[in-house]
């Protein structure tokens, strides 16, 4: 059977690729006013500000930590900076219980489901307090109970996997949907085209939601596809989709909504793609004047996502200068305090070498601990992390695995 | 001569090959303006145009699928796979194409002209996804060439001849290497041998055999044992696929003794390879069971990244276990 209702004919017709371009939705200007004929979608003030402290909590955090970074405290990080709207914006128009799969600039999420400062800083420094162990780099959280799934550094592998995951979701019935996080350049990958065709296909409650800000490392976008961006992929698939102005915080919130609305009443999956801008380097080993001129980025940072925001609230009179010094100043101690702390805090123990590979160590894996653990026994000043935890007499065999 | 960096020996390798043929091509994530995220292809492309020297999209089985079909037509792509962990999603271009095109047309087409370079290894604070050692892999495939250099001077002869061999061949980068590793760099053209091992240092007590960022590793054990009176053989392997049994049987069946070390897991790992075959070979002049100092049979860890490298102690070990067995 063909899919196709297709009517011959009889001239050799070319349709042209680049003969349409997607508009962008956007609602608030850079002072923070309204542009004529948009309504701001309804939100409360305690809603807007949990999102305007959110992006401002997101600011501080990546700051400090790139500052920690270049101290020599922490190994990595990689910032958020410019795209707090996109990333914040669109979490808040979730149910608190939506599947988040992210891809990894997506901290701003993260806090907004309550991710607390303590628990980003244990996974940062992959201390006994990491949830995932201390197995990765720094800023792959992942928290069960706020359901967001862990990072993976391969790119673009969570979008077929959002796809799935909604599928699951469709069939229990729970009326919650996934959301994807991915990049326009993780979005050549042949994953992203395998996601967005399974998800049409099977109708899949998932919204796939790209932040374009314009590089991939170093890889401007127009040397990542010819295309109009990434959103007229979608008409391949027939897929509905939207693009957004991604620092427009009130344009994505509304755009998300709606897209969680046809994703969970109509199973219709959605692709958004945010038009924004990766204001910082792509990560604390870059160096983007290498590849981009300070003009450039200056320009965008007249777009700033946080300002246009804390603008619309201040005309609202929802915001002052005394609040936004309060806060800042409280979140900079926070975020300061909560390092100093996790950063003393002792690594995982050596046990959680061998846990969580299979649901329980194979004998081969508790031997190798054993060799491990006598190992060090004999040389303790070589693994200072390890040493103080490992008995001097018994060696420990992993029997069960505790969880969360 | 000069002193370069291991990035450096690979940059001028890709310069002289690009010169010397202009059929050769350099691609990949960051590769062109950039000169790709370690910088291995700095200048590049101001030298030889963006035809020539180019980012690709964000897709590894395009940038190995599309090298493929370039070679096929008889250019000579020298793709880049910026983290070798990210090898896998071209693993079927690799396993089921690359490594299969001359044999399953008679020779009526090739993809000789195939060179993929990829940073590979721990060592760096990379955790799961940017420290694997993936040789085994493709070693379990034939059609293949595998090489991994352990300094500036072979990176830059090794990556020659890897270049300018007709068969494909992937070049693992030991990226903890990249700066850390200066050296004497002739700046003439010169190939290495590839399917050879080198026996960088004689000994007659036992035989260490590693390859890549493993080597030094199997240096400084050697150190601390000779300190103890303990005479090694050092080989570096070079190349995994085809690996040179020759010369290390021929080691072996002089010290009676074999310590093979890599990072990557234990089980499946390429030692249990090479024990196998050197085990048939010698047998009869084996003084202890061949040893397997690898990482553990884990995903690579980051906090805890020390306790599972294979070290310097661990080796040690190792050559006191065989000593005393
Ligand atoms: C499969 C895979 N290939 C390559 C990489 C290395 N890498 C990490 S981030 C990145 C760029 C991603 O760009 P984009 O998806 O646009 O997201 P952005 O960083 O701009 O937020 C690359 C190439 C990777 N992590 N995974």
């Amino acid at each position: 059977m063909t899919t196709t209702t297709s009517s011959l004919v009889h001239s050799p017709t070319f349709l042209k690729g680049d003969e349409f371009s997607i508009d962008t939705f956007a609602l608030l200007k850079q002072d923070g006013s309204l542009f004529e004929g948009a309504t701001a979608p309804e939100l409360d003030r305690e809603k807007a500000l949990r999102i305007y402290h959110t992006m401002v909590f997101t600011r501080v955090l990546d700051e400090r930590m790139l500052a920690a970074q270049r101290q020599g405290r922490l190994s990595f990080y990689m910032q958020c900076t410019g795209e707090e709207a996109a990333v914040i914006g669109s979490a808040a128009a979730l149910d608190d219980e939506d599947m988040i799969m992210a891809q990894y600039r997506e901290q701003g999420a993260l806090a907004y489901r309550g991710f607390s400062c303590d628990e980003f800083m244990n996974q940062m420094f992959g201390n006994e307090r990491d949830y995932g162990k201390g197995r990765q780099m720094p800023i792959h959280y992942g928290s069960a109970k706020l359901h967001y799934m862990t990072i993976s550094s391969p790119l673009a592998t969570q979008i077929p996997q959002a796809t799935g995951y909604a599928y699951g979701q469709k069939l229990a019935g729970d009326g919650h949907c996934t959301i994807t996080y991915f990049g326009e350049g993780a979005a050549s990958e042949g994953d992203f085209h395998a996601a967005l065709n399974m998800a049409t296909v099977h109708k899949v409650p998932v919204i796939f939601f790209c932040r374009n800000n314009g590089y991939a490392i170093s890889t401007p976008a127009v040397e990542q596809f010819a295309a109009d961006g990434v959103a007229p992929r979608a008409f391949g698939y027939k897929m509905r989709v939207i693009r957004v102005d991604g620092n427009d915080v009130l344009a994505v919130y509304q755009a998300t909504l709606e897209a969680r609305r046809l994703a969970v009443e109509h199973n219709q999956p959605v692709l958004i793609e945010a038009m924004t801008y990766r204001l910082a380097a792509h990560s604390s080993s870059d160096d983007p004047s290498g590849y981009r001129s300070k003009k450039e980025e200056e320009a965008w940072r007249e777009k700033d996502p946080i300002l246009r925001m804390r603008r619309w609230l201040e005309s609202r009179e929802w915001w002052s200068d005394e609040e936004e010094k309060a806060l800042q100043e409280r979140l900079r101690r926070e975020v300061l305090e909560t390092m100093k702390v996790a950063q003393k805090r002792p690594a995982p123990p050596l046990e959680s070498l061998i846990t969580d590979v299979y649901d329980t160590p194979t004998p081969q894996l508790n031997e190798q601990l054993k060799a491990l653990e006598a190992h060090i026994r004999r040389y303790p000043e070589a693994y200072p992390k390890s040493s103080s935890r490992v008995s001097p007499t018994s060696s420990s065999a992993v029997t069960g695995q505790g969880g969360h | 001569m000069a002193n370069l960096n291991l990035l450096q020996a690979i940059n001028q390798a890709l310069d002289i090959a690009m010169a010397a043929d202009e059929k050769v091509l350099c691609f990949g994530e960051d590769v062109g303006g950039f000169g790709g995220v370690f910088r291995a292809t700095s200048h590049l492309q101001e030298k030889y145009g963006k035809a020539r020297c180019f980012n690709t999209p964000l897709v590894e089985q395009g940038i190995i699928g599309f090298a493929n079909g370039l070679a096929a037509q008889g250019s000579t792509p020298v793709a880049e796979i910026q983290f070798a962990d990210y090898i896998f999603p071209a693993f079927d271009q690799i396993v089921n194409e690359s490594a299969k095109f001359r044999y399953r047309s008679g020779n009526l087409f090739n993809v000789g002209g195939l060179t993929i370079r990829a940073p590979y290894g721990g060592g760096i604070a990379g955790g799961l996804y940017h420290s694997q050692s993936p040789e085994a892999y493709f070693a379990h495939t034939p059609g293949l060439k595998i090489v991994v250099p352990r300094n500036p001077h072979q990176a830059k002869g090794l990556l020659l001849a890897a270049i300018r061999d007709p068969n494909p061949v992937l070049f693992f980068e030991p990226k903890r290497l990249y700066r850390a590793s200066t050296g004497e760099v002739p700046e003439s053209d010169y190939q290495l041998p590839l399917g050879e091992a080198e026996v960088i240092k004689e000994g007659s007590d036992i035989t260490l055999l590693a390859w890549g960022a493993q080597v030094e590793v199997m240096e400084q054990a050697a150190e601390l044992a000779e300190k103890e009176g303990i005479s090694c053989e050092i080989i570096d392997l070079r190349s995994i696929l085809p690996w040179d049994a020759e010369t290390v049987a021929t080691s072996v069946l002089k010290t009676g003794r074999l310590v093979i070390s890599h990072e990557a897991p234990l089980t499946g790992g390429f030692a249990g390879e090479i024990a196998a075959t050197i085990q048939e070979r010698c047998f009869l002049y084996l003084e202890s069971p061949i040893s397997r100092v690898t990482g553990m049979d884990t995903p690579f860890p980051l906090t805890l990244e020390k306790e599972y490298l294979p070290d310097r102690l661990k080796v040690f070990e190792a050559i006191k276990a065989s000593m005393a067995y």
